[in-house]
Formats: structure tokens, C-alpha cells, sequence
């Protein structure tokens, strides 16, 4: 007998039900994405101090174990909700679901999933979210898109990292991007160093162009 | 890697299934797994001889249809089949496409008895 059916049909139930709440909260919602190491919660952390004043920011972020990053995040002033997802390689909807609640979304304007670092899984599950986010950063070689083609197709916005270490690293930047829109052509893409600020005011401004009305 | 988890949902589907059919064996079951899905077939048969154990789809053959990537040029509406390091369009070098299929893990189709 034909069945036919999505083994992610229930996660993207919630995902879509997820994205209207969003929606009609005002939310704008990110699902940041990559291998671990590549500057997520760096990222995060600069986003909490340079937005301050601008965007009400609040996060989410998934872990195996641990809530050091929530905490390094809470020193900012920023809500946070550590999920510890104990084996799993992935947030699911469900889980965004349930941590939400305990976010306070009426007061913000900005919510940022940080997702587990992983380069595979995490490419299959809408959390709901606006903008996709995948972080390459530039200490972990130009073909990272070439190896994991899946999650960076899936991308809105390729955000190139690090770049303050770009030269030590010997970071072959042409190539990278070159790599990049081959395989994720649809994505924007953005070169920033979290440590110095540089390229942030681009991502900055691409952030606000995508606000809900 | 979440092989074990998508089989676990596909043989809560597949037992769904059967139920309502009444039957009282999954013979097989076919999954449709989209090459640009990121799961590894081979993983998923491990995972499915380990989950099926005790349940109405022990002993079942895991078939498992790999789907093509299939996208469409939305410059020139040229469909083609992209390799897995190059999206650009073949025929009119466009960086905006549609992709229609390539993605998917579906439970296809099952056999009960």
C-alpha cells in the first residue's frame, strides 16, 4: 500500500505553527547553524552588546550538555533558555515550542536559536524560524560548503566568521566564496569578525530589512 | 547523525498503518530518501534492524529508494539534475533556482500481511 508521507510531516506541523506565532508576535525569529567551534555564541555575544538600545534580542540556545553558553550570554543581560538535548544532534519545533514559553516574546523584538553544532542534522528540522543562519568560519577550510552541501543549500545567509584570523589561518577567501555560491547560490553572504566588529553593520542592516512590519 | 530517530518515526507510521489495516505483519516498507537529504542509507538499514526488533516490522525488508536532486532555473525555467557542489544552472549560469525535489525522507510504501 502507498503511505507517501514525510517522516518530518510532524515537524513541520509545528514548525509552520511555530512560524505564525512568530508572525503575528512581530517576532523575527534566526536559526543559527554550524559546525561547533565556529564562533556561534561569540557571534551571540556581540549581537547582545552591539543591538542593546536597537532590537530586543532573547536566545535560545542547544546544547548536548552544559549551559556554559547560556550563562556567558546571561552576563550580557540577554533572556536566555538553554535546551540541553542530552544525545540529540538537533533542536526540533517541539522543543523550540516548549522553551518559548518561558521566553519574555512580548518583550522583544529579536529571538535567535542557537542551534547544537553540527553540520548534518540540524538541516532537516524548520524550527519555524525567518532567516537561516549557517556560520563558516575561517579556520576550518574553504571546502566545508563542497563537504556538507545539504545545510548550507538551506541557508538564507552565510555568515563568514572570524575573518580577524583569516590571514594567520592562511584562509583562502576567493576560493571559500566561490565555494559558497556554488553550492548555496540562493544565500547572502557576509564576512564578519565578531572579535573586532568588522562587516557587522552589513548583517546589522540586513536584520532590519527583514523585521516584520 | 539522527538515523535511529527517522526510523523511529517512519516504523510509528508504518505500524499506524498497518494497524488500520488490521494486519498482523509489516512484510516490507519502502522509504524515499532525497539525495540531498544528508541521510546515509546504510545507516538507516543498521538503525531499522535494531528498531524493528519486537515490533509488527521485525523480520521486514527495508527497501530504500534514493530520489534524484531536481532543480528548476528560475531565469530561464531550464530544469536539470545539479551535482552536489555545483547549483549553478548548466544552461544559462543563473544562481536562482527552485529546488523541487532532492530533499525528502518519506515512508513510500509498505506491504502487510
Amino acid at each position: 500500500m502507498e503511505v507517501n508521507q514525510s517522516i518530518f510531516a510532524r515537524n513541520d506541523r509545528m514548525a509552520e505553527q511555530n512560524r505564525g506565532f512568530f508572525k503575528a508576535k512581530k517576532l523575527l525569529v534566526l536559526n543559527v547553524l554550524s559546525s561547533p567551534g565556529s564562533g556561534k555564541t561569540t557571534l551571540l555575544e556581540r549581537m547582545g552588546t552591539d543591538l542593546a538600545g536597537r532590537l530586543r534580542m532573547g536566545v535560545i540556545v542547544g546544547d548536548l550538555a552544559t549551559d556554559n553558553d547560556a550563562r556567558r550570554l546571561r552576563t550580557r543581560g540577554l533572556p536566555v533558555i538553554q535546551i540541553a538535548t542530552g544525545t540529540l544532534c538537533h533542536l526540533d519545533a517541539a522543543m523550540v515550542q516548549q522553551a518559548m514559553e518561558k521566553m519574555p516574546l512580548d518583550q522583544m523584538d529579536l529571538l535567535v536559536i542557537e542551534n547544537v553544532g553540527n553540520l548534518v542534522c540540524p538541516a532537516s528540522f524548520d524550527l519555524g524560524e525567518k532567516i537561516r543562519v549557517v556560520l563558516l568560519s575561517s579556520t576550518e577550510g574553504e571546502d566545508k560548503p563542497l563537504k556538507y552541501p545539504p545545510i548550507f543549500q538551506s541557508a538564507h545567509v552565510v555568515l563568514v566568521t572570524k575573518m580577524d584570523m583569516a590571514q594567520a589561518a592562511g584562509f583562502d577567501r576567493e576560493t571559500a566564496l566561490n565555494n559558497i555560491r556554488r553550492v548555496a547560490p540562493q544565500a547572502a553572504v557576509m564576512e564578519i569578525s565578531s572579535k573586532t566588529g568588522a562587516g557587522m553593520d552589513a548583517w546589522y542592516s540586513h536584520l532590519s530589512s527583514q523585521r516584520p512590519a | 547523525m539522527h538515523e535511529v530517530g527517522i526510523i523511529q518515526n517512519a516504523l510509528a507510521m508504518a505500524v499506524e498503518e498497518a494497524q488500520k489495516q488490521k494486519a498482523g505483519r509489516i512484510v516490507r516498507m519502502e522509504m524515499r530518501i532525497g539525495r540531498m537529504s544528508g541521510v546515509v542509507s546504510d545507516a538507516l538499514r543498521f538503525a531499522f534492524e535494531v528498531v524493528s526488533q519486537g515490533t509488527l516490522a521485525e523480520g521486514a525488508t527495508l527497501e530504500i529508494t534514493e530520489a534524484p536532486v531536481s532543480c528548476r532555473c528560475r531565469a530561464c525555467q531550464h530544469d536539470f539534475e545539479p551535482a552536489p557542489d555545483n547549483l549553478l544552472c548548466p544552461e544559462c549560469g543563473a544562481s536562482d533556482f527552485e529546488l523541487r525535489r532532492g530533499r525528502e525522507i518519506e515512508l513510500a510504501s509498505l506491504d502487510v500481511s
